[in-house]
């Protein structure tokens, strides 16, 4: 069965190099707080989401558009906009998390594609049904918490797609349900579309090292040999009982090249790159590599091996220079 | 100033508490004067001091005395033994049940229910969905501001009643790893049950000593106790009809008694300390 290959653009050169290097599908957002990728001079305006499909369209391949944020009460109207952007633009689904919304899409835009988020949280295949019977979603993008023999069993109970997440920044918190970034800075992904906004983080010099702190709260202290990585406050240093450690979670990405023909076994629809911050060099390369092994194992599940210098490839471009296969991995947890 | 009283609540108990430890502090909550009490394993399905049976137990118990019970569910429902427990709370005739995940409220849709604090409910369009499919009450989710709120208690389905986290250690996340496990050098499926040395959770400091989470298994809290004691007036004229005072391993009782006592009249800029004893 094939494994569709969804990869990330934040701008349209890392579109391109998706659509270019063998991206079944890109997943794109606006330039505002609708999705959970809402930096500074990221994502696409309306006539950048128009050209974005063209480009992709015009070679056969698909755009999805991530709408995967909480509208609140008084910004609802911004949130319904969009919809209707996403619907005009041709985009080929839209990826929700809130339940008003997803019924605000199914009944205004019928024809429009949904596809339930990471940030849902849907753990179980009767949160997933839930979604499917209120307002038919065709895909769910499943939390990364789940073990592979748990997302098979997902799978047989329930007749949405299923997409995983295969390479990446990895959260070790359920998506949606963390509001860590919300209790130190007011923002979290579920409101603002934002962790540990950049705009909190604070770097200094002292006697003592590299500080990084957010909102004042000190979250790790750097020797000059160690490498400081972006200051999300769920991979600091921190003090448990006297020990000093990454007590939550270590800056690591999330590979899974080696469960290929796993997941093409368990009837997994697609396999998603996560990176819509990343540059278009990342995109291309990330790319590249799984077109290469999702190729490889759809000719020949039986005899697919991880190439060696897929796996140099992708080390050299994941956070903290190593990687895990999460919790799909269940010694990991 | 609306002239409606609010009632607090006893939140579900979210620490590892020994089995007779759990027993007795149901016995004093049956004496107590709080009117709502919601019971159930929401953190790990591997805690099994107490089954779903005792909790039923309790739930006998307590309503014999005269409270409200609601059965809460587990906010990450993976397993199909998880789901098989999920079934069971929902299929009881007894009581209502408090959903934490969409899965919950899928097995509750069209029966009387309260949508828990882990469903993300954050607009009215949302909140009129939920409530179509049965919920009666919505506890808000932690992070909502009090203007947020506001907002939304202006659109609210008529008949629904919101409730508020007012008392404990505030639930921030939830993770695949067992933190704990973690900070014990344990595989989670070997984690020994260490929660159960930990009443309140395990503290977490900054490199500087700061208290700033509290590690709780799989779920993550704030180190601080949350406490809107002060701004029992306030929630009032919002709206607010429900405050959920969180079990502790101590004064849970003289807790929920502050909550009850209209301190307004007494002395409108109370404040208690936010600090955990000791």
């Amino acid at each position: 069965m094939s494994l569709e290959l969804v990869c990330p653009a934040g701008r349209q050169p890392a579109l391109k190099a998706a659509v270019d290097n063998g991206a079944d599908c890109v997943y794109i957002g606006f330039r505002d707080s609708t999705n959970a990728r809402a930096f500074a001079g990221l994502n696409f305006d309306l006539p950048g989401t128009a050209e974005a499909v063209r480009y992709a369209h015009a070679r056969g391949k698909k755009v999805f558009l991530a709408l995967n944020t909480y509208p609140q009460a008084a910004n609802w109207p911004r949130w319904q906009e969009a919809v209707g952007h996403a619907a005009e633009a041709g985009v080929d689904a839209v990826i929700l998390a809130d339940e008003g919304l997803m019924r605000y899409a199914s009944r205004t835009y019928p024809e429009l594609r949904l596809h339930l988020s990471v940030q849902v949280s849907a753990t179980n295949y009767e949160a997933i049904n839930f979604y499917h019977e209120h307002f038919g979603i065709r895909r769910a993008v499943l939390p990364r918490v789940l073990s592979l023999p748990q997302v098979e069993q997902l799978v047989q109970h329930t007749p949405v797609e299923t997409e995983l997440f295969g390479f990446g920044g990895l959260c070790v918190m359920v998506e949606g349900r963390c509001v860590l970034s919300s209790y130190i800075t007011g923002e979290s992904p579920n409101t603002a579309g934002v962790c540990s906004p950049a705009k909190a983080v604070r770097w200094q010099q002292t006697p003592k090292g590299l500080e990084s702190r957010l909102n004042g709260v000190l979250l790790d202290r750097y020797a000059a040999d160690e490498n400081a990585g972006y200051p999300t406050l769920c991979k600091g240093r921190f003090d448990v009982n006297g020990e000093t450690y990454y007590a939550i979670e270590e800056p690591v990405s999330l590979n899974t090249l080696e469960l290929i023909p796993e997941m093409m076994r368990i009837g997994i629809s697609a396999v998603k790159i996560e990176g819509r911050q990343r540059s278009p060099v990342y995109v291309k390369q990330v790319t590249k590599v799984w077109r290469s092994a999702i190729d490889t194992a759809q000719r020949d599940a039986e005899g697919y091996a991880v190439a060696p210098a897929w796996m140099n490839q992708l080390n050299k471009l994941a956070e903290g220079q190593h990687h895990t296969l999460g919790a799909y991995h269940r010694p990991w947890k | 100033m609306k002239a409606v009283s609010m009632k607090p609540t006893l939140g579900p108990a979210l620490y590892y508490w020994q089995r007779d430890a759990l027993f007795e502090f149901y016995e004093r909550i049956a004496e107590s004067p709080v009117d709502i009490v919601y019971l159930g394993e929401t953190v790990c399905s591997k805690r099994h001091t107490f089954r779903l049976e005792d909790w039923l137990e309790v739930a006998h118990k307590l309503s014999a005395s005269g409270k409200q019970v609601v059965l809460s569910t587990l906010a990450l429902v993976e397993s199909e033994s998880d789901l098989k427990t999920l079934r069971r709370q929902a299929e009881n005739d007894s009581y209502m049940v408090e959903a934490n995940d969409m899965g919950a409220v899928h097995l509750m849709s069209w029966k009387r229910y309260v949508a828990g604090p882990h469903i993300n409910t954050y607009n009215s369009e949302t909140l009129t969905l939920l409530a179509e499919l049965g919920a009666q009450r919505w506890v808000i989710p932690v992070e909502m501001s009090r203007q947020m709120l506001a907002d939304m208690l202006t659109g609210k389905p008529q008949g629904m009643e919101t409730e508020v986290f007012a008392y404990g250690r505030l639930p921030l996340a939830f993770s695949a790893r067992c933190f704990i496990a973690r900070h014990y050098n344990l595989p989670k499926d070997d984690c020994q049950f260490r929660c159960i040395d930990h009443g309140c959770g395990l503290t977490l400091k900054t490199r500087e000593g700061q208290p700033f989470l509290a590690l709780n298994g799989i779920q993550t809290q704030s180190s601080r106790v949350y406490n809107l004691v002060g701004e029992l007036e306030d929630m009032r004229q919002l709206g607010v009809d429900v405050l959920r005072v969180s079990p502790q391993p101590f004064h849970t009782e003289k807790i929920i008694a502050l909550f009850l006592k209209d301190w307004t009249t007494v002395c409108p800029v109370w404040r208690l300390h936010n600090r955990w004893p000791g």
